[in-house]
């Protein structure tokens, strides 16, 4: 039996002319073993394209890692610089695009604290309902993908149905599931349609539903909890050091929380809680996720029944479109849609940081006026990309198959992470 | 006329049995799965069949039900697919080995599928003929080793493949199906003590009054734990863990090979709920009731009343399989090594003692 050339199989493939530090090395012990460089990704099933792990592999157990991001790189930051303030909005849908209602509304209130300006309450109600309807799918999106990685392809598509019935409820408001494009600066692109309330309160009902099968059939079985549980684990000094935010700082009990610590768009005036973990592990990271569907599910439901009547964009024909009839019937509402469509927005000259509670962390959007209609520059604080800083300190002395539901607790979305 | 005997014994152990309930199986997957997971699942081909022939309307009309239930789809699309696909052979592999695992992990089930018997005894041509291709004394033996000779295809299929996710999986695959095997030796001695004999035959015949599950149930959870195991699917997939290996063991196969390797997997599900049937459940045995002849008409019945409990322990595993997440390598090891093994230990003496004191046989 001819065996295969040793050669071919130590070849180490590198991607598009990434190299990487992990090399294969000879153990200290009589016999001669050397450990295995193995690549996962970017073509690998669990990494979808956006990640490569180059993993040091003793047996099964990682020595160390190198963690490469950026395959999915399209210059987000640059492209904004080239359209107006209102056009940046089909960019950011996709940046996290599991959940897009999140940027759209973090694009809008760092214009708007450029403009100065203040959004009608109705508006910001709205915001927040479609803000956290969009955290629910992403939350439900990560943990299915968790799930469905170790193996529990049924919860996988229970969550799935969950999120479909909200994915819903997002087509009837934005008329898109995916890239919304819902955001305006000043307002937003619609009011809510008849019977939402309804609907929402049915969608609810039905998710939460779901999640008590999802409970029963993982959170609560044995194997999943002893493959989750130790594993990857990040104290909170650890989870400060590499400023991690979002379910990943309060699963190792790090107490942020944007919407409480600079509550934007009246999240002040809603009752929720911040579900906090103990230990930093995956575990705790799948159960934060998991309540804070539920705080998610309560705010929408605070938010829909208290929603004031009025406006949904500022009464400013300098920063939104004036309606068609005054377009059409008065000379001052052409001029003004004229000047909005040919130069845009224009803010005066200044900066402005604004973060929001994405569904990953942090989500914060910087943006320099020249004064002009178009951001001299725009930065997106990228909770995926920061997150992924901590990979490789998760992965050492962790197991070949605790990689992927650590990446998925990680929950890196690659359009974020890359930008 | 031995001859023809036994050929028609071949014929009905490895094409009514053996590759029916890998069809089966791989039917219940694909249909059964979308129906835990609330999906439609394979619906289409074929379920449009129109035809103006009269005589070709039941045809149709046949045909659009199957299609409907997603028959066709499983049976017939994808075995042409798998026919048709590239039989891609990466580079720099031993030819010859790779194209050789594959058989070699699929050949040993279906031999072991000689000793099983399906049906009581019949009296046809004027002799007594048992529905069990090979009468072999020690009928458990032989199982249990071409169970372990399947191991050899899957190490070899790892190897030849030139890749490391393959290399994983074989390495995987053969420590959890050489660790499982010794609970599962255990507990088969465990069994082969109960009933003091070998011959699966008589391993029936002694269940006629009380099935083996009634007095013997902790053997029967071990050994259809090691079993879940040894077929490497349900929540004891790591062999193939598809998020991880990508395919694992056979990453680098493709068209018919890898659906022999399919073929394989389903076929030692039928192989061990037929296992556990007739060591625990009976066999053809109906309780309170007893064949009152050797007529072939009452071998058929025993025949079917097989089948229907080996089509709901095959059901079991494939429901347990989509219910359960995987273990770890690590935890897998731990459960097979300091749960399983020393409980089938313990289960032994336990039953040794019972046979010693008269308590039993």
């Amino acid at each position: 039996m001819k065996a295969p050339d040793p050669e071919l199989l130590n070849v180490d493939y590198g991607v598009g002319g990434v190299t990487t530090h992990v090399r294969s090395r000879k153990l200290g012990d009589d016999l001669h073993s050397e450990t295995m460089v193995l690549n996962l990704g970017p073509a690998h099933p669990a990494t979808h394209g956006t990640v490569r792990i180059v993993a040091e592999l003793s047996g099964e157990k990682i020595l160390d890692a190198d963690v490469e991001v950026g395959y999915l790189h399209r210059g987000f930051e640059k492209m904004c610089e080239t359209v107006d303030y209102n056009q940046v909005m089909p960019y950011a849908d996709r940046l996290n695009y599991v959940s897009p209602i999140i940027n759209n509304v973090g694009w809008c209130l760092t214009v708007e604290k450029l403009l100065g300006v203040e959004v009608p309450k109705r508006c910001q109600y709205i915001r927040v309902i479609m803000s956290e309807i969009s955290r629910i799918t992403d939350h439900l999106t990560c943990l299915g993908a968790s799930a469905m990685e170790l193996g529990a392809f049924t919860v996988m598509l229970y969550m799935i149905e969950a999120r479909e019935l909200l994915w819903e409820l997002v087509e009837d408001v934005t008329g898109a599931r995916l890239t919304i494009s819902y955001g305006r600066v000043g307002g937003l692109k619609y009011d809510l349609p008849n019977g939402f309330a309804a609907k929402l309160d049915a969608a609810l009902k039905q998710t939460r539903k779901i999640l008590v099968d999802c409970d029963r059939l993982l959170t609560r079985n044995r194997i999943f909890i002893e493959r989750m549980c130790d594993v990857a684990t990040i104290t909170a000094e650890q989870a400060a050091d590499f400023s991690l935010t979002g379910p990943i700082a309060r699963a190792s009990g790090l107490n942020y929380d944007v919407r409480k610590a600079f509550p934007y768009s009246s999240y002040d005036e809603f009752d929720f809680e911040v579900p906090l973990g103990s230990k930093g592990d995956n575990y705790d990271r799948f159960l934060v996720r998991f309540y804070e569907i539920e705080q998610s599910m309560r705010i929408c439901e605070q938010a829909i029944s208290r929603l004031p009547d009025g406006p949904i964009a500022v009464d400013d024909p300098h920063i939104v479109l004036v309606p068609k009839d005054q377009v059409y019937g008065s000379i001052d509402g052409m001029i003004n849609h004229f000047e909005m469509v040919m130069y845009g927005v224009k803010p005066p000259k200044g900066e402005a940081y604004i973060p929001v509670e994405g569904g990953t962390g942090e989500l914060g959007f910087y943006t320099i006026s020249d004064g002009s209609g178009y951001p001299y520059k725009v930065h997106v604080r990228a909770p995926s990309f920061i997150h992924m800083g901590v990979m490789r300190q998760m992965l050492l002395g962790a197991a070949v198959a605790d990689v992927v539901p650590t990446f998925g607790m990680i929950n890196m979305i690659g359009g974020e992470c890359d930008r | 006329m031995e001859l023809m005997i036994l050929v028609a014994k071949v014929i009905v152990a490895l094409f009514l049995v053996a590759l029916h309930l890998a069809a089966f199986c791989t039917w219940v997957e694909r249909k059964g799965s979308a129906l835990i997971q609330d999906r439609i699942g394979a619906n289409r081909s074929a379920a449009y069949v129109q035809t103006d022939n009269l005589l070709l309307k039941p045809v149709a009309f046949f045909l659009r039900i199957m299609g409907g239930l997603g028959v066709i789809n499983t049976l017939v699309n994808d075995a042409v697919k798998a026919i048709l696909k590239e039989d891609f052979v990466p580079a720099g592999v031993p030819k010859f080995v790779h194209a050789l695992a594959p058989f070699l992990a699929v050949f040993p089930i279906f031999l072991a599928y000689a000793v099983v018997p399906m049906a009581p005894d019949f009296e046809a041509f004027g002799q007594v003929i048992r529905l069990q291709v090979a009468s072999l004394d020690a009928g458990v033996l032989f199982l249990f080793a071409m169970g372990s000779v399947s191991v050899y295809g899957v190490a070899m299929a790892g190897w030849s493949g030139n890749n490391k996710f393959s290399l994983l999986g074989a390495l995987r695959a053969s420590a959890q199906m050489i660790s499982y095997e010794l609970a599962m030796g255990i507990s088969l001695v465990t069994v082969i003590l109960v009933y003091g004999t070998l011959d699966l035959y008589e391993m029936v015949n002694a269940q006629g009054k009380l099935w083996g599950i009634c007095y013997q149930p902790l053997t029967f959870l071990i050994l259809f734990t090691v079993g879940m195991a040894e077929t490497k699917r349900g929540p004891f997939d790591l062999p193939e863990s598809e998020s991880e290996l990508v395919a694992g063991y056979f990453t680098e196969y493709s068209g018919m090979k890898f659906l022999v390797f399919w073929l394989g997997e389903f076929a030692e599900i039928g192989l061990f709920a037929l296992l556990l049937t007739i060591l625990f459940f009976g066999g053809w045995n109906i309780p309170f009731f007893t064949y009152p002849s050797n007529h072939w008409i009452w071998a058929i019945v025993g025949f079917h009343v097989l089948l229907l409990k080996v089509v709901f322990f095959c059901v079991l595993q494939i429901v347990i399989r989509w219910t359960l997440p995987r273990f770890r390598y690590d935890q897998l090891m731990d459960l097979g090594w300091k749960i399983l093994l020393p409980l089938s230990m313990l289960n032994l003496v336990f039953y040794a003692a019972l046979k010693l004191s008269g308590g039993i046989g």
